[in-house]
């Protein structure tokens, strides 16, 4: 057995193993530990499959910052001092719930070893919008997102608002407008400052060049996004910085900026590319730019609001 | 067996394990927990179809890939939806499930 295929068993295995314990864990924290470390080797298996820009999401998004989501809401749970939780189901029910999943499991681990072939594709689709209307994107995932397949692009930024809108309006009616409350309650050690002093500054930078080489390279505005987000949380965590008051007009401008801009162009392109969403033929790489500019900024702004979750305390 | 083929069957391992998770934790927190490993199964197993679609010059078919980064992120979304109903759920009830025979008080005298 050559090296390769051994990595890739032993990764499958890996991957599957975690996944497992962080199902059988006996509390809380240990799953959510468990389950960052599945994010990040599930990252390793979307590189076997040659797919960077997922591996990059799946990282950074799947595994990094539902990890912190996670264990916010699981020290937010305690401190509610409500300990009580429900009774696990009875050993029947847990063997029909496993004979469920099995099957089920079975199903799929079947339709993927039929798979059609050849399979189907729509690579020459996407490979013609990287070298046509795209004008030299040399990524074609970043082609597929913001040329091929434009308005769904835009519709999801739209879905991470109403995510947002959706956190903000379950709090407490006396909270609106209020900052949602810190990410840590207790002041942290001096390690925890020195590390978002020394990481954030780097790992900015590191965001800003995924995004700027996104166009032709593996990366882009999620994966850029997604890192700058990261960085406003470990400052959060470190205490140096606040959740913004969620009336504040800078924070709210900054959530639409993304889909406004996205839509704006994409509107304007009725009249200079005579199509929705389609670009002007020599001008596209510019736009699409510029579009992702502000796409990045918004998915930096909504994911950390999504973490810190709705207002709470008095407003003013 | 080939890693796309791995991959997809580790994927539909996924989707089993966090089945069997959804089903049978009692906490909330950890139901959520594993969804999102169903997700990231389902994921995987279009990561394989767009492995396979290889053509027109790519290793990969861009079109599912593209989708299931953005995936990925709506994923994330109502991930965090949920937690905000789950932390508002146990501050109004004072209990940590979502079995609803636990909400009710044993001593409402009837009163419904």
């Amino acid at each position: 057995m050559s090296v390769l295929p051994a990595l890739d068993v032993g990764l499958a295995l890996l991957v599957v193993g975690v996944a497992a314990w962080t199902i059988a864990a006996r509390n809380l924290f240990a799953s959510v530990v468990g389950y960052v470390a599945y994010g990040l080797l599930l990252a390793l298996v979307w590189v076997r499959l040659y797919a960077p820009d997922v591996a990059l999401t799946e990282a950074a998004v799947g595994g990094g910052v539902t990890g912190v989501l996670l264990v916010t809401a699981g020290k937010r749970l305690d401190a509610l001092a409500s300990a009580e939780v429900g009774v696990p189901p009875g050993r029947a029910l847990k063997i029909l719930a496993g004979a469920l999943a099995a099957l089920v499991a079975g199903a799929l681990a079947w339709v993927v070893l039929t798979l059609p072939s050849p399979a189907p594709s729509l690579a020459p689709a996407a490979a013609e919008a990287a070298a046509g209307p795209g004008a030299g994107l040399g990524n074609p995932i970043t082609a597929v997102l913001i040329s091929y397949r434009s308005f769904d692009t835009m519709l999801e930024k739209v879905v991470l608002i109403l995510a947002v809108l959706g956190v903000w309006s379950v709090g407490a009616d006396a909270a609106w407008g209020a900052a949602p409350a810190p990410l840590r309650k207790v002041r942290p050690d001096g390690a925890m400052i020195l590390l978002a002093q020394f990481l954030a500054p780097v790992g900015l930078l590191i965001g800003v060049h995924i995004f700027w080489v996104g166009a032709d390279a593996p990366g882009g505005a999620f994966q850029g996004g997604a890192l700058l987000a990261a960085m406003g949380m470990v400052a959060m965590m470190a205490r140096l910085a606040e959740p913004p008051r969620i009336d504040s007009r800078k924070l709210r401008l900054a959530l639409v900026a993304g889909p406004a801009v996205f839509l704006i162009v994409g509107v304007a392109g009725l009249a200079l590319a005579d199509n929705l969403f389609a670009y002007p033929q020599n001008f596209a790489k510019p736009l699409i730019l510029f579009i992702e500019a502000f796409m990045v900024l918004s998915i930096a702004v909504a994911l950390p609001m999504l973490v810190c979750g709705p207002p709470n305390g008095s407003p003013k | 067996m080939t890693p796309p083929i791995l991959a997809g069957l580790v994927g539909a391992a996924l989707v089993g394990f966090g089945l069997y998770g959804l089903i049978c934790d009692p906490h909330p927190l950890r139901k959520l927990l594993a969804f999102n490993l169903v997700g990231s199964g389902v994921f995987l197993v279009f990561g394989i179809v767009a492995r396979r679609g290889a053509a027109a010059g790519f290793a990969f078919d861009p079109v599912p890939q593209a989708m299931v980064i953005t995936g990925i992120v709506v994923a994330f979304a109502a991930s965090a939806l949920a937690v905000a109903l789950i932390l508002r759920l146990a501050a109004a009830s004072g209990k940590v499930t979502l079995d609803p025979r636990a909400w009710t008080k044993r001593d409402d005298g009837g009163a419904r």
